[in-house]
């Protein structure tokens, strides 16, 4: 396994123009780095390859008799199912909304953070806590602030109903609980873009006439763009997989599933491993597409690397 | 002799005669364990390593580590419902001759059913569950026979301007279920047919549905009820809210604890029927003992699984941890009768049980069914039996997708 590592393409057609110290330096390297990678591939390419194979299969547990290859009639059954479309379009209305709100929230906390003159620490680590707090923790917690009685949010904004057992409100507070949660983090990557914002920048602005508003955005927006869209990417794709807030508050009743709930009720309840594994590459390949979009369309980077990916 | 402590990794690697038992968390479980190891004269010794706490969690992980051949569980508690899954998938072992004798010897028909798969038994009745009416006193001299006099009479309770709930476990989950097959039994009607392999969704179930309809339409349930778990069913009634409750007997020493005056008020009956004159057939629920396929030592695993469940065994248990026997004799006990004024009720309920359709498919058929009754107001009869109907058979032959 470590012999062929030298031979991987890019190494073959330069190899010619190189010395041979340098063809030593590059073999090494291959060398030190090969553990890494085959461990990287054994933990994450290994499972989704399996997941795959398992996905054209007809394969349930509870019936080990029946194991057979179906191609993709797992596909077509997941893609033409109901269950799914409604925990696809939960997890895209998740999604969006709370990420967009997120937005708007973190950017204003961020902008309080970066301005505060006194306890500019106390006030981030206070605005942390929600982040630090497991999700399912504190999942219960909304889960009986909602409920009717034991309740005080309940009881205070609606005395005569029960929010969580209806499709829409109970949608609302699963939104709310992701954005309580997650704010803080988004907050914090906006902060981390806003300090790239020279002053000089800014001074120069507001020297030529632009109020508060048009700093922000012409001056600010722009400066802070790889910032934002790093935020944006790390935040989409974690509220596309939402599972423990959904699991706790309502267990998925009244519609409110999102896919990889679904997934795990096939999966891990249903012992389906044949549709499970369907949904789990679905899931797969829904969230590459969506860090596909915001790389080569938004020019996406990841940080610290160069501005190769960017537009 | 390292492995006399108390390590549970220890436990595991010890001794050729050691048994592991892995089951549900119970307060007073170890003390049968002691006695049945003490008993065996150093034949066998079980180790007893504790489940999660929720019937999901038991079931996960035996199933995570069955599916993979884990030779280190021998004895598995079953939850009633879990019988025909864990029997066809070829994870547990068949009771046979004598074994299969003393499992079956006293034991109750309705018990003995849920641990039978395609004619065959597989486990042995350790405890099991019925649920009664529980209702107040001071409100209704007589409990009501039928679904629709409850619902009248609570309806009545309201318009007088007194506590007039019906709680019970609407939530989406199993617990719905189980009202949903206590009403289809006493209705005489099929969710499956009897051999577990076909949806059938007979008029019987078209009755239970409007019935369930009927009471979430009626006003008379609290408005957390769609929420409702067993826990929230109870406490709606300790708050003295509720006029009627339908619950597992364990409220009731729960009752006796939090509320002792509202506890003398109670009253309890067999569940409501949808005919007049026919008693109401109760889901069983309980917890049978099997005995892994993958087993090394199989033939201590019976013998210590014999002994945990024997009538010694159940009698202190229904005592101590208050789950109902499912040998019968049991319940003739002069300190069992102490324990369980209501035993006479519990056990003419037992003797006329709803059992679940047993299938290996039972936890993908729960799913499907809860989904299509939450919530009860929505119900339409005729068009949900017809959706239940497509819906059962693709979770019988593990085709389509679970909700």
């Amino acid at each position: 396994m470590v012999q062929t590592a030298p031979t991987a393409p890019g190494t073959a057609s330069d190899s010619g123009a190189m010395s041979e110290g340098k063809r030593a330096e590059r073999k090494l390297g291959w060398l030190l780095c090969a553990p890494a990678a085959l461990v990287m591939v054994a933990v994450t390419g290994w499972p989704i390859l399996y997941a795959l194979w398992l996905s054209f299969q007809r394969f349930d547990l509870k019936y080990p008799d029946r194991r057979e290859f179906v191609w993709l009639d797992n596909y077509i059954t997941v893609l033409t199912n109901g269950y799914w479309w409604s925990a696809f379009w939960v997890t895209v209305l998740v999604t969006v909304i709370s990420v967009a709100i997120e937005f708007a929230l973190g950017m204003s906390l961020a902008l309080v953070m970066h301005r505060a003159l006194v306890g500019r620490g106390l006030v981030r680590t206070v605005s942390l806590i929600p982040y630090g707090i497991v999700t399912v923790v504190a999942a219960f917690s909304w889960r009986y602030a909602w409920t009717p009685d034991t309740g005080y949010l309940a009881n205070a904004i609606t005395p005569d109903g029960a929010p969580l057992t209806e499709h829409a409100s109970a949608l609302a507070i699963v939104i709310l609980a992701e954005i309580w949660k997650t704010t803080p983090f988004m907050a914090l990557l906006l902060m981390a873009g806003l300090a790239l914002v020279p002053d000089d920048l800014l001074k120069a602005a507001a020297m030529d006439g632009a109020g508060p508003w048009q700093r922000f955005v012409k001056v600010m927006l722009p400066v802070m763009k790889p910032a934002i869209l790093v935020a944006l990417l790390f935040r989409t794709l974690d509220a596309f997989r939402v599972f423990d807030n959904i699991v706790v508050l309502t267990s998925g009743a009244q519609d409110t599933s999102s896919v990889s709930v679904l997934a795990y009720n096939n999966l891990i309840k249903g012992l389906n491993l044949g549709i499970g594994s369907t949904m789990s590459v679905l899931i797969f390949i829904a969230v590459a597409l969506i860090a596909w979009i915001f790389i080569k369309l938004f020019g996406t980077a990841a940080p610290g690397s160069d501005d190769k990916g960017r537009r | 002799m390292v492995c006399a402590s108390a390590l549970t990794a220890c436990a595991l690697a010890s001794g050729a005669n050691t048994v592991n038992l892995y089951s549900a968390p119970e307060e007073n479980l170890q003390h049968n364990v002691d006695r049945c190891n003490a008993e065996s004269g150093g034949r066998y010794q079980i180790v007893y390593h504790k489940l999660p706490r929720d019937a999901d969690g038991q079931r996960e992980q035996m199933v995570r580590r069955l599916a993979a051949g884990d030779s280190g569980m021998d004895i598995l508690y079953l939850d009633v419902t879990w019988t025909g899954e864990f029997a066809e998938a070829n994870w547990i072992r068949e009771w046979t001759g004598e074994n299969k004798a003393e499992a079956e010897r006293g034991t109750l028909q309705g018990p003995l059913e849920t641990a039978t798969w395609e004619g065959k038994l597989f486990a042995a009745p350790k405890n099991t569950n019925v649920q009664l009416l529980w209702y107040r006193k001071d409100l209704v001299p007589e409990p009501p026979k039928t679904w629709g006099e409850m619902i009248s009479t609570a309806q009545r309770l309201k318009q007088e301007g007194k506590p007039h709930w019906i709680s019970l476990t609407g939530a989406q989950y199993e617990g719905l279920y189980v009202h949903f097959n206590t009403l289809v039994q006493s209705a005489g009607g099929h969710i499956i047919t009897d051999d577990g392999k076909r949806a059938v969704v007979d008029d019987g179930a078209v009755q239970a549905l409007r019935a369930l309809r009927d009471l979430g339409t009626a006003g008379v349930t609290s408005a957390a009820m769609n929420n409702a778990k067993e826990d929230n069913a109870r406490q709606e009634f300790e708050t003295g809210q509720s006029a009627f409750e339908m619950n597992w007997p364990f409220v009731y020493p729960s009752m006796l604890e939090n509320k002792p005056e509202l506890a003398r008020e109670v009253g309890w009956a067999r569940m409501p029927g949808l005919r007049p004159g026919v008693p109401g057939k109760s889901t069983i629920g309980g917890a049978n003992l099997a005995v892994s396929s993958y087993s090394t030592k199989p033939d201590l695993a019976f013998e210590a699984a014999k002994c945990l469940r024997n009538p010694e065994s159940q009698k202190f248990s229904a005592i101590n941890d208050g789950v109902p026997p499912t040998i019968e004799s049991v319940y003739a006990d002069p300190q069992v009768a102490a324990q369980y004024p209501m035993r006479e009720t519990i056990l003419e309920a037992l003797k006329d049980p709803g059992v679940r359709p047993v299938t290996p498919a039972a936890q993908n058929v729960s799913t499907v069914l809860s989904n299509m009754l939450s919530p009860i107001a929505a119900i339409d009869p005729q068009r949900t039996a017809e959706r239940m109907r497509t819906e059962v058979q693709n979770a019988l032959d593990s085709k389509g997708v679970m909700p």
